[in-house]
């Protein structure tokens, strides 16, 4: 197990790397530097700015400067565009935003996706498994940025139920439209998953072992059909996770929720690069960190990853 | 009075191309203390009449007919009071010793899980009383070995932990689908060794299903064989070797390689088994037998006695043409 | 969607190779397909919504960047469907012919579809069946890549890409495409490595036949039907990517629209009692997504006999 682990982060590390190193580039790729805009700016301030922003050297001491500056203090540097702010700054503010509708729409993911679909597929063929079905369907064609139009009009322009958008510190009414829109498509999908592996798995040899042992309905079914089925639920986390934290953009944007996808998109107006950037590998290293547990998570259940 | 009554068994399934009549009218009965081998091809029904006697048919399989176990019907009970009777009286083990071990479970908990169900042991109890019971199936160091995942253990090893965990409430009958089928030649002889003392040791009865008659030779005392769903012929195993009756039971046999044979091609049984989607008219063998007569292909054959004694075959041709 | 089947697909690779290749498994492939009444009439509606995108506009009374000054500033007293002015789905905020504005979005959300799709599956392709061919150290390195790669989320480097080179279709499909080419690459090799080992290959090569010959009359035939089935899930995938990203606006470019920018628009002018600028493009999105998967799902279930 241990040498898994750190084969497993062996991974993680120069995927990250790799990241910064393309988003840097990138960066760098763009035509016109970060100054240049409308009006152009006299050379002699220009090239005081990019003094003072370590631009006047070469690429790679840039990158390695910026590179160290993550590591030794976990430091963004400065925004290109709001020049009294620093990139940590605003993610500082936009990130415990995100981070907590993004948590509840990955409960409400996991939560409901895998009872629905653990339901469906022990009840196969009646009408709860057909809704399941019928639902998990009509929720794959309905992304987050069709749940949230719909939403609104149901629950704030018809009910007058909810409010339409803003966060009021994450209070539970200016969360609940968020996380539904956020988590539907992936609910869905993991009830999906769910049904099949757990349909899959109910037909295996060993679960007919397990009958004929004479052990009641409830033991066969947490002993020993639940972790099975849910091996390619775990698998799937990762995925899910670059979906929702992708989709947080878009809650951002259209709920005005005010996370970290709002000033990344800004930024992408404004052509903020170090923002951009700093969001981008803020959320990466969520991303890997994330597959990275949910692969242990996937070695500790299935005996066979064991070395 | 015999532990196991079999009568008009039928098993039949509901598929979307219609409806397969697995297993016709089936009557067998199993004395206490003795081993019946039934014998037959893949899709003969001898599975599924097992299956439905202990409650583990598919969802869209139904039995009909009588199981009477110690007396008592057990067929179509509910899952709750069949629970009372599996692995407490009725004991299973499967063909694919691979595949019916749960991969994610490690065999210590596989084991002691069935001792607390049913005898309500604790943990400690259970675990040691797992552990003395691999030692009698003589899986070498138990003790630590009980500790392992099953892909850890080679396929005979996983047979002998099956059998292990099925004798763990000493059954009085153990139901082996094709215990052996899926085992290297050397190990299946062991495990054939194996379940004949431990029969003896426990004193139980056995219902071997197996579709190698070389394994039924020395090993059962009544033999059943079956082909298309229905009973071909049954009675005991020295009889049916001595003079098998039924032209299928002689197919068998003569396809079973022998070391003095001086044949050099391999006998085979012309044609396939029959689609149990549509059997064919009259007895299910008679497409392929050399025998066959237009009652044959017309009549279903049924049970009749051979020489007075409880040897029976279901076939129209004259005994003397056969044997 | 596609991550859920990738373990189907991948037991389809499986299967795939064990069938051979050859006509039969497409003749059989094609009746099973046919029997799956879900796929054929979602292929039935997708083929009409493509040709409406290329008929529809033959009978449009307004191009899609002609303004209505009639309607402009009051679309839901005067913009509403209807056949007499023209403006059959209405118009938008300002005025313009939502009709003409759908069939718009639809040839360029549909195009952005295959074209991205075709870059995925091209790249993918080469790049799986060279790693599977190749196999061993090569192998091995160019996967770890994949791996790699996979757990980036992309959607964040796209939209850096789109603002460092500029916002364009094309920068859009080609970044789309080279961005979802990573499942394709995995299968594809699964599937290569499979059949370089098969039977019916070295039966060939011992024959005599060429390497050319064994890899179109034998690797070919029994890749094209995972990579089918495999594009034609990706497809809608790749909308669904565009359409987010045309829904943020930062995707397809005024005057030019997309599913993804109309249902932006829609959604921003609800509360106006303008729901037909919603309703209408969101239609025409979700009932080709439907579509899309239903036909995706009929075809891997027609390659894969085991399934049944």
């Amino acid at each position: 197990m241990i040498n898994y682990i750190i084969k497993r982060i062996g991974i993680a590390i120069p995927t990250l790397l790799i990241l910064i190193a393309v988003s840097f580039y990138l960066m760098h790729a763009a035509p016109g530097g970060p100054f240049t805009s409308e009006r152009p700016l006299p050379p002699q301030v220009l090239a005081n700015i990019e003094a003072k922003y370590g631009l006047d050297q070469p690429i790679w001491r840039q990158m390695i400067n910026y590179l160290s500056g993550i590591i030794t203090e976990f430091d963004f540097g400065p925004s290109y565009k709001y020049h009294d702010r620093t990139v940590n700054e605003i993610i500082g503010r936009g990130f415990p935003i995100t981070l907590k509708y993004g948590f509840w729409s990955f409960i409400a993911a996991i939560g409901v996706g895998i009872p629905l679909g653990a339901i469906a597929a022990i009840r196969k063929n009646t009408w709860i498994d057909y809704l399941a079905v019928g639902v998990s369907i009509g929720a794959q064609v309905l992304p987050n940025f069709v749940m949230a139009p719909l939403l609104i009009i149901v629950f704030t322009l018809w009910l007058d139920w909810l409010p339409g958008g803003g966060w009021n510190g994450g209070s539970w009414e200016y969360l609940v439209m968020p996380v539904i829109a956020l988590s539907t498509s992936y609910m869905a999908s993991i009830a999906r998953i769910t049904r099949s592996s757990m349909l899959e798995v109910l037909n295996t040899n060993y679960i007919r072992t397990a009958k004929s042992k004479g052990l009641p309905t409830k033991v066969i079914f947490f002993r020993h059909v639940l972790k099975p089925s849910l091996l390619p639920v775990i698998s799937y986390l990762g995925p899910a996770f670059v979906g929702l934290i992708t989709g947080s953009v878009l809650i951002d944007i259209y709920f005005s929720t005010g996370g970290m996808g709002y000033f990344f998109v800004n930024a992408a107006f404004n052509r903020d690069y170090s923002v951009m950037m700093g969001i981008t590998i803020v959320v990466g290293g969520l991303t890997i960190l994330f597959s990275l547990i949910a692969d242990l998570l996937y070695a500790w259940i299935d005996p066979k990853i064991r070395y | 009075m015999n532990l196991l009554e079999v009568t008009n068994l039928k098993v039949r399934f509901e598929t979307a191309d219609g409806i397969v009549n697995a297993v016709n009218d089936v009557n067998f009965s199993v004395e206490e203390g003795k081993i019946l081998a039934i014998v037959g091809e893949s899709g003969s029904g001898k599975s599924q009449t097992v299956f439905a006697m202990t409650g583990l048919l598919d969802h869209n399989g139904s039995a009909t007919g009588s199981v009477k176990f110690e007396g008592e019907e057990i067929l179509n009970l509910s899952n709750q009071k069949l629970n009372k009777i599996r692995a407490e009286k009725i004991a299973m083990i499967f063909q694919d010793p691979m595949t019916s071990l749960n991969p994610y479970v490690r065999v210590s908990d596989q084991m002691t899980e069935v001792l607390m169900h049913h005898q309500g042991s604790s943990k400690a109890e259970a675990l040691k009383h797992s552990i003395s019971m691999l030692d009698a199936v003589r899986i070498p160091d138990a003790n630590n070995q009980i500790r392992m995942y099953p892909h850890e253990f080679s396929g005979g090893m996983r047979q002998r932990v099956m059998i292990a965990m099925s004798l763990l409430c000493r059954p009085k009958l153990l139901i082996a689908d094709e215990p052996t089928t899926a085992l290297d030649v050397t190990v299946q002889a062991q495990i054939m060794q194996l379940l004949a003392d431990l029969q003896k040791d426990f004193g139980m009865s056995i219902i071997l299903i197996t579709h190698d008659l070389g394994v039924v030779a020395g090993n059962s005392d009544d033999m059943l064989v079956m082909y298309g769903g229905e009973i071909m012929e049954i009675g005991k195993t020295e009889s049916l070797y001595s003079k098998p009756t039924h032209p299928y039971t002689q197919g068998l046999m003569s396809a079973v390689p022998r070391l003095n044979d001086s044949e050099e091609r391999l006998i085979t049984i012309p044609g396939n088994p029959p689609n149990m989607m549509k059997p064919p008219e009259g007895c299910p063998f008679s497409p392929r037998c050399n025998y066959a007569n237009d009652q044959c292909s017309n009549v279903s054959p049924i049970l009749s006695n051979v020489d007075k004694s409880d040897h029976y075959r279901a076939c129209h041709v004259e005994i003397e043409k056969i044997v | 969607m596609i991550v859920a089947n990738k373990k189907k697909i991948k037991d389809m690779a499986e299967n795939f190779s064990e069938s051979g290749a050859g006509r039969s498994l497409w003749k059989d492939a094609r009746i099973r397909f046919i029997q799956n009444k879900a796929a054929t009439i979602s292929l039935f509606v997708l083929l009409a919504i493509v040709s409406f995108s290329f008929i529809g506009p033959y009978f449009a009374v307004w191009s899609y960047e002609q303004i209505d000054w009639n309607a402009m500033g009051s679309a839901a007293r005067v913009g509403m469907p209807s056949i007499e002015s023209g403006h059959y789905f209405g118009t938008d905020d300002l005025g313009r012919d939502l009709y003409s504005r759908v069939i718009q979005g639809t040839q360029i959300s549909l195009m952005v579809g295959v074209l991205g799709a075709s870059v995925a599956v091209i790249v993918g392709t080469l790049y799986g069946a060279t790693s599977g061919y190749l196999g061993g150290k090569t192998d091995q390195i160019m996967m770890r890549i994949v791996d790699i790669l996979m757990s980036i989320p992309y959607m964040f480097v796209l939209i850096l890409l789109l603002v460092v080179f500029g916002r364009s279709i094309g920068m859009l499909f080609i970044g789309i495409g080279l961005l979802s080419w990573l499942d394709m690459s995995r299968i594809v090799r699964g599937q290569t490595l499979n059949l370089k080992n098969k039977e019916f290959i070295e039966a060939a090569k011992v024959t005599g036949v060429s390497d050319f010959k064994i890899i179109t009359r034998h690797i070919v035939p029994n890749l094209l039907g995972i990579v089918a089935v495999y594009a034609t899930l990706l497809v809608p995938g790749i909308i669904l990517a565009e359409s987010f990203i045309s829904f943020l606006g930062l995707g397809v470019q005024e005057p030019s629209t997309s599913w993804g920018a109309l249902i932006k628009e829609g959604s921003g002018t609800i509360s106006y009692d303008t729901e037909w600028q919603l309703l209408f493009p969101l239609a025409f999105f979700v009932v080709s997504l439907f579509c899309f998967y239903f036909i995706g799902d009929g075809l891997r279930d027609a390659l894969d006999p085991k399934e049944r």
